[in-house]
């Protein structure tokens, strides 16, 4: 769906639940289903709602004027959250987009190359491998990320960029999507037509293949960014110099310095409205293109 | 074969094994070796000679099953394993349960706004896991609260959210917000790929909305809600961004609320990585067993299911 039909469809809100207009109506809408999404989709927006009005508000309005009234304060807000600690802010935005944009980039061409193979071609050893990739689903991140960084200690890697970007590269769902939609795009009598006219297998993949699985690969691109940029855990672990945090931690950090003292909360707070708006924007303008059912391709196979 | 053609047939043979190679090599790098490196840590431990100062004071030695034996009796541990059973308790079934009721409500007919609600619903899980614990850590805040504003207006009691059991709701109300929508996407695609035909007879008979719910679009989806249960118990289990961030609006929340952190904590509060990597070992051995307990359950059931249907 696109916002376009969100647009359309909004106008109608209105008419819709609650206005009592007799049985003609209750029979052309289903009441109840609409009221109960309605009702879902209030409760998932307050929180958002809450911070986006939380952020306009001056300190001192914060804790005097209603919740739900916009406050006066969000230049302000903004300035004192750029001031802060020369800017530290944005320097997290920044590596937050950088960890996300490069890790999941890569990771998407790794998933592209392990998917076309798996998909693609008879060759022994082919279960087990995917097998053992897709066991890394399972394993819980801080059991890898304790070693991962006792291991990247020892190669004097650790609290660098590289500590984050490198154990995000490899993603076993990435992996396990990428050979969904490989088999499903790719038809194996193109490749074999491909290799009857001589073409070499790298060719055959990128001028071919490649093309065919890009839609699916915009989604295994989507889920890793929003993996990449969620993360809290990895970096927590890995990082200790706070010039080289993703956003999330960034906020922790924010929070744990700010919890005894409230004057730090509309900084936290328009901090937390501006971590949020960058995804909840890339959502809006993708699923334009991106359908969420290529999701359920990888969910029935 | 000519040669040409032999030469090219190996080409074939070597190519998947080629195109593998770079997830091979991080997997090895990035999954192998610290899993490995996490299993001979759990073995061994430090012996503390004299004082432990100087020089070789503090060696590493074997330790066999002893950090084990350790991880079974501490009971730090095993209060958070308690916790987060109790959370995944709440948790599971409410999130799975709105989850497939929104979804169904998404597929009935003559549903207004749904395209508005359906991303309304899914748009959690843009926000990362510590951002949105820091929006409802802040709304459970009395102080700046709409719901303790409400409450004081309608002079009602004010419970402390952030401490004893409501603390457990307070959490598990963060997950469920933010998984709910993932889940509910999930299960509506499977409800979409149902033929139409599939209703129509029950239709004709005079079914209800609600009797198609429960005697037909239930049954099909299946096995996506036994896929949306998987992988919420592994992210259950694993629980640790969201009560880290509350941490510091509480004093409730402990830095071994829950089983990694208290295997974070080990490691790196106490220096113990022998003692985390132990634990360690055993969550992980616990998440693999659980689900794929859980799977195998579900399939028997499956099995189960169709068997009887084929006799009725």
């Amino acid at each position: 769906m696109s916002s376009l039909a969100v647009r359309k469809a909004a106008p109608a809100a209105g008419t819709t639940p609650g206005t009592a207009q007799g049985p003609p109506l209750r029979r052309r809408i289903a009441l109840v289903p609409t009221i109960t999404l309605l009702l879902g989709a209030l409760y998932c927006l307050l929180p958002v709602a809450w911070v986006v009005i939380a952020s306009t508000k001056s300190g001192s309005e914060l804790f005097s004027t209603f919740t739900f009234l916009p406050g006066t304060g969000f230049a302000e807000n903004l300035s004192d959250l750029s001031a802060y600690r020369d800017g530290v802010y944005w320097q997290w935005m920044g590596n937050s987009a950088l960890y996300a944009v490069l890790g999941a980039l890569l990771s998407t061409v790794v998933s592209s190359f392990s998917g076309y193979a798996l998909a693609t071609y008879r060759f022994r050893g082919r279960e087990a491998i995917f097998n053992v990739l897709l066991a890394g689903v399972l394993m819980p991140p801080v059991i890898l990320a304790i070693p991962q960084y006792l291991l990247l200690a020892k190669v004097d890697l650790t609290d660098s960029y590289l500590s984050v970007l490198l154990p995000q590269i490899l993603s076993p769902y990435g992996v396990y999507l990428a050979r969904i939609y490989a088999a499903a795009a790719v038809p194996s009598d193109v490749v074999e037509a491909g290799r009857m006219d001589g073409a070499s297998e790298w060719r055959i993949f990128t001028r071919i293949a490649l093309p065919m699985m890009i839609p699916g690969l915009v989604t295994v691109f989507l889920f890793q960014f929003v993996a990449i940029w969620n993360n809290f855990l990895l970096p927590y672990i890995m990082l200790s110099d706070d010039e080289k945090f993703p956003i999330t931690l960034g906020l922790h950090t924010l929070l744990e310095q700010g919890a005894n003292t409230p004057a730090l909360y509309t900084l936290v707070i328009t901090g937390a409205f501006l971590a949020v708006f960058p995804l909840v924007a890339l959502f809006l303008v993708v699923q334009r293109f991106w359908s969420l059912d290529l999701l359920s391709g990888a969910v029935k196979s | 074969m000519t040669s040409t053609a032999r030469r090219k047939s190996y080409g074939v043979k070597g190519a998947p094994y080629g195109f593998l190679i770079p997830a091979s090599i991080l997997f090895v790098l990035f999954f192998a070796l610290p899993i490995g490196y996490a299993i001979w840590l759990s073995f061994r431990k430090v012996q503390v000679s004299g004082l432990g100062l100087g020089a070789g004071a503090r060696k590493e030695v074997w330790a066999g099953l002893e950090n084990y034996t350790d991880a079974f009796t501490d009971s730090e541990l095993l209060d958070g394993a308690l916790r987060v059973l109790g959370y995944g308790c709440i948790v599971v079934p409410v999130m799975l349960g709105l989850a497939l009721l929104f979804a169904l409500m998404l597929d009935s007919e003559k549903v207004r706004l749904a395209p508005f609600s359906r991303l309304a619903i899914f748009l959690p899980y843009a926000i990362p896991g510590v951002v949105a614990a820091l929006l409802w850590g802040f709304l459970y805040l009395p102080d700046v609260s709409p719901f303790y504003f409400v409450l004081d207006k309608l002079g009602l009691p004010q419970p402390d959210l952030l401490d004893g059991g409501p603390l457990f709701l307070a959490l598990s109300n963060i997950a469920v917000w933010g998984g709910t929508g993932f889940n509910m996407i999930v299960i509506y695609t499977s409800l979409q790929s149902i033929p139409a035909e599939v209703y129509e007879a029950a239709k004709l008979d005079g079914a209800t909305p609600l009797q198609i719910a429960l005697k037909i679009k239930i049954p099909m989806v299946a096995p996506s809600l036994v896929l949306t249960f998987f992988f919420s118990i592994i992210a259950t289990l694993q629980v640790f961004s969201e009560p880290t961030t509350l941490k510091p609006l509480t004093n409730s929340v402990s830095t071994t609320w829950s089983p990694l952190m208290k295997v974070y904590q080990d490691a790196f509060g106490k220096g113990d990585i022998h003692a985390a990597a132990a634990q360690a070992t055993i969550i992980a051995l616990a998440t693999l067993l659980l689900s794929f307990g859980f799977l195998r359950a579900a399939n028997r059931r499956n099995k189960r299911d169709v068997s009887q249907g084929v006799a009725r």
